[in-house]
């Protein structure tokens, strides 16, 4: 077994940190190359409609625009939609760019001006002229909203009886609440950079939450085959969700690169990154029922989000509303409506963002009536158990959480009173929220190396948005190993590397660092093998008995370097497999979610 | 953008010289970068006078403060005359932007910035201030942060800065130099109201540079607030702005000066009201009558109502801040 050593736990620097603050940490849209040609997208001005004609003929006179690219000239791509499902797709018919005539949403790519440089794009871009066929559009969720249908989501069935526990309670609340649009619009706007290989293959720097799923969709969509395909993302300059589907610049790039055998890029402006995926538009409903003691009694929570007309997004949004109080009588809805937008997108706590919204104000509107303190109303429907399942949770602090919150706000000074406390001139008022959110895992793997030198590098497929996964992979891998944390890489950005999932979903640590831990086990498997073989004082030494730490193999008083055992196999370095572990997305008969307290003081 | 040609003239005159139609001046070039960079204007020459010797203050023989165009908003901010004989224009210029943004960003260019009217900077939309003629979505479209005073059929844009606010309730005065010589300008003339001529913000010629913003002596720094509203307390315009300056004798009110700034097409005064308050006692009465003066002729558009009544709110407060000596609250920004 290990000795613990110091390196998770650590606060430390980033390990990428150095290269990002000096500048050389390289983001998509960075990668330089001679003869590299810059794309720049044409927008619709409409949002619904159809494509009359694309006059490109005055940004194509322009010296240095090389092509201009359309749904009439463009390269083949795939004619159904399977392809085009990536690993994130919504239900539906996935959205294909420049695909035919058709404008579906304000702001969809018609066209891309290849030119030798970026501005010279941007302008040519501009004197493209399109015609266009405008339809009647609608985007607006509100007005619409009578027409929603119910979303494809496996929702908790009611349980108890709603209707009967609501009317029948001493106090209730009903009431409504609309969340806005929000666009994800991370810093690194999105852009691609497709580095045509001499033998035809395509090396594509991407900012992306999953090179493994881009390289399928470039893949699948354009008919190559999966070794033609590399896409890299060593850095990703913050994504939030936006990375999680293979956004349109991609697709554009590679078929300009396809089309003209060139290295292209394509880079979005600030003002296209508002043109794809984006957390959507919601009209929330919540009727509580209770007893005059505070006991929830009857909880209803309707969402109706909005989708595009071609994809279904869906999320989860209600969910919680059945899982974070204890109530025997629930009913939960969601519906969609179809707009002439793009389709919504996962972004940060997709769902739990929205629905908890409507629930946790519903419950201070209900503290409020009941005049009961919000943290004891939380307190007296303290859950302990996932009900929308029936399943404990294996831990739950959301007591103590509330506890310390409270102690560590002073939440006894406040006066529920509204309009009664002030910040010199100002009227504050203080308030509070529980969450909740999915422990998840999915597969994912992880390769683990040893050189000579006794240097450990571990890779995986995974990316680092921003969130430390470098850091943390680098940390995992050093304790599983006991080597010391300068003494580590963790590779990650590049499909070529062993399988992992999207990062997103909060579940990126729990999954690719338990493959880390277990490629890393493996590794000292192969070590200490090579120890019981080489070193008389380890024969017959099993790995309960021995300990991996400082760089060394140790047993008792007998020691020997990592980097000597190294050595030992034949100057080879020792490698542990890629070791692949089972997706537990639910796991077996516990449920493990993580659970926060929010208090915030609101000027007013 | 656009090709364009660029020239860095040495002297005021070579500018003026070098200006055509299709010209444009550029100093800080915060405003101007953003709209060629969107196609919203396309000048095809740039005249670069950041060369010009039109970056100092001095004193005039009058006593006021002759304050050079190419003086950063981030100088002329933080500048010890400004800061203890103008506090309301410091407070106004730190109200706005970021301090990059004020870094960058010239006295001149300041006066000169277009509006932020969401659909202005839609170019795949109508706009009578881009494309005369072409219509106004906004009068009938999202217009929550429009105007209330002044607007026409063409145009409900506001003007955007918070330094011109303060300058007109300071009654700076504009100088300006063309092909046909001198000229100044009051600041209240300076900026016009959109009428059938949108495309047009100011009185200015294309020939004209503004060479230097004049501050008559008054600084009103005894009893001056710069109140700004907006919807995040950082980098957001405001929705609201009030500078309110008053020359107190005791209790007495000797003279008032009243501006309004994110409410209309140029900085809004009403000097009817400003002479209303002279002679009057200083109390919250008094500043809700002129409030209600001020706004009884505010015309809402249908999302902006709310405009109205934070402005009653915000004039009785920053009169009452500027009548206590109240510095403003929060941060600069």
């Amino acid at each position: 077994m290990n000795a613990s050593s110091q390196s998770i736990g650590q606060s430390l620097d980033r390990v990428d940190g150095l290269l990002k603050v000096t500048g050389q940490a390289r983001y998509a849209g960075e990668y330089p190359e001679d003869g590299l040609l810059h794309g720049s997208v044409v927008s619709s001005k409409i949002a619904r409609g159809r494509v009359l004609r694309i006059d490109a003929s005055r940004a194509l006179a322009l010296p240095g625009v090389v092509a201009v690219i359309d749904h009439a000239n463009r390269p083949r791509i795939a004619s159904y939609d399977e392809p085009y499902q990536d690993a994130d797709a919504a239900d539906g018919s996935p959205f294909r760019p420049l695909y035919n005539d058709q404008i579906l949403y304000s702001g969809q790519p018609l066209a891309l001006v290849v030119a030798e440089n970026l501005e010279l794009a941007r302008y040519a871009g501009s004197l493209i002229e399109i015609d266009y066929e405008a339809q009647d559009h609608q985007t607006d969720l509100a007005i619409l909203q009578n027409e929603a249908h119910p979303a494809p989501a496996e929702l908790p069935k009611p349980r108890g009886n709603f209707q009967g526990e609501y009317a029948s309670a001493a106090l209730s609340v009903d009431v409504s609440y609309s969340t806005p649009i929000e666009h994800h619009n991370p810093m690194e706007p999105h852009a691609s950079t497709v580095l045509f290989q001499p033998d035809g293959s395509l090396h594509i720097h991407d900012k992306t939450q999953g090179t493994q799923n881009c390289q399928a969709y470039v893949q699948k969509v354009f008919g190559l085959e999966m070794e033609q395909v590399r896409v890299f993302a060593a850095f990703v300059g913050g994504a939030f969700g936006s990375g999680l589907r293979p956004q349109y610049q991609l697709p554009l790039a590679v078929m300009a690169a396809l089309a003209l055998k060139r290295s292209v890029r394509v880079s979005l402006t600030r003002q296209q990154m508002f043109t794809f995926g984006y957390r959507p538009r919601t009209l929330q409903r919540v009727q509580l029922g209770a007893a005059a003691n505070g006991r929830l009694l009857a909880v209803a929570h309707t969402a109706v989000g909005q989708t595009s007309r071609f994809e279904d997004f869906t999320e989860h949004v209600v969910e919680w509303s059945g899982m974070l109080y204890h109530c025997d009588n629930v009913t939960l809805t969601y519906k969609l409506v179809p707009l002439d937008v793009y389709t919504p997108l996962d972004m940060r706590a997709p769902g739990a963002a929205l629905g908890l919204i409507g629930l946790e104000c519903a419950m201070d509107e209900l503290a409020c009536a009941l005049a009961i303190d919000p943290v004891q109303l939380r307190l007296i429907n303290y859950a302990e158990r996932n009900e929308n399942e029936g399943k404990p949770y294996s831990s739950k602090e959301l007591r103590e959480c509330y506890a310390q919150g409270a102690q560590r706000f002073g939440w006894d000074k406040r006066n529920p009173e509204p309009r009664s406390m002030r910040e010199g001139r100002q009227l504050v008022g203080w308030g509070m929220a529980g969450g909740v959110w999915e422990a998840m895992q999915q597969k994912a793997s992880a390769k683990a190396s040893l050189d000579t030198d006794g240097k450990l590098t571990v890779s995986s497929a995974t990316t680092d948005i921003g969130t430390g996964t470098y850091t943390v992979m680098t940390q995992i891998a050093a304790e599983s190993c006991g080597v010391s944390l300068e003494n580590v890489t963790f590779v990650l950005g590049d499909s070529s590397l062993p399988t992992a999932p999207l990062q997103g979903g909060s579940f990126t640590v729990s999954s690719v660092g338990t493959a880390v831990q277990q490629a890393c086990e493996a590794l000292k498997e192969k070590l200490l093998a090579v120890a019981r073989q080489a070193c008389p004082a380890f024969s017959g030494a099993t790995l309960e008995q021995v300990v991996f730490v400082d760089g060394q193999l140790r047993l008792g008083e007998a020691s020997v370097a990592l980097a000597e055992l190294a050595q030992k196999k034949r100057r080879d370095a020792v490698a542990g497999p890629g070791h692949r572990r089972t997706g537990r997305k639910t796991p077996g008969l516990r449920h493990r979610y993580p659970f926060g307290g929010v208090r915030r003081s609101v000027g007013g | 953008m656009n090709p364009f040609h660029y020239s860095k003239p040495d002297t005021v005159q070579a500018a003026i010289d070098l200006s055509s139609p299709v010209s444009r001046f550029i100093a800080g070039g915060t405003n101007l970068l953003d709209l060629m960079k969107e196609n919203l204007t396309r000048p095809e020459h740039l005249i670069d006078i950041t060369g010009l010797p039109l970056a100092d203050l001095s004193e005039t023989p009058s006593g006021g403060v002759m304050i050079g165009a190419l003086v950063s908003n981030a100088d002329l901010a933080w500048h010890p005359w400004i800061e203890r004989r103008y506090p309301l224009l410091s407070q106004a210029i730190l109200a706005g932007a970021s301090p990059q943004l004020r870094n960058m960003a010239s006295t001149g260019g300041n006066l000169l910035q277009r509006t932020r009217c969401y659909y202005f900077y839609d170019a795949n939309v109508p706009c009578n201030k881009r494309q005369p003629g072409s219509g106004c979505p906004a009068r009938d479209g999202l217009n929550r942060i429009h105007a209330i005073f002044g607007a026409s059929d063409q145009c409900v844009a506001t003007h955007p800065s918070d330094m011109c606010v303060a300058l007109a309730a300071l009654e700076a005065v504009v100088h300006v130099l063309g092909r046909g010589g001198a000229r100044t300008i009051e600041f209240a003339d300076f900026h016009r109201l959109p009428g059938d001529a949108p495309e047009r913000d100011n009185q200015l010629a294309d020939d004209e540079l503004v060479t230097a913003i004049e501050l008559p002596a008054p600084g009103f720094a005894e009893h001056s607030h710069y109140l700004k509203i907006r919807d995040r307390a950082s980098y957001a315009f405001a929705l609201v702005s009030v500078a309110a300056a008053l020359e107190l004798d005791g209790p007495v009110i000797r003279q008032a000066r009243l501006a309004l700034g994110g409410v209309a097409h140029k900085p809004w005064r009403d000097r009817a009201v400003e002479s209303w308050l002279n002679g009057k006692t200083v109390s919250r009465e008094t500043f809700t009558a002129a409030a209600d003066a001020l706004l009884q002729n505010a015309e809402p558009l249908e999302h902006n109502g709310f405009k109205v009544r934070l402005a009653r709110r915000a004039i009785v407060r920053a009169l009452s801040d500027a009548a206590l000596g109240v510095a403003p609250q929060g941060g600069q920004a």
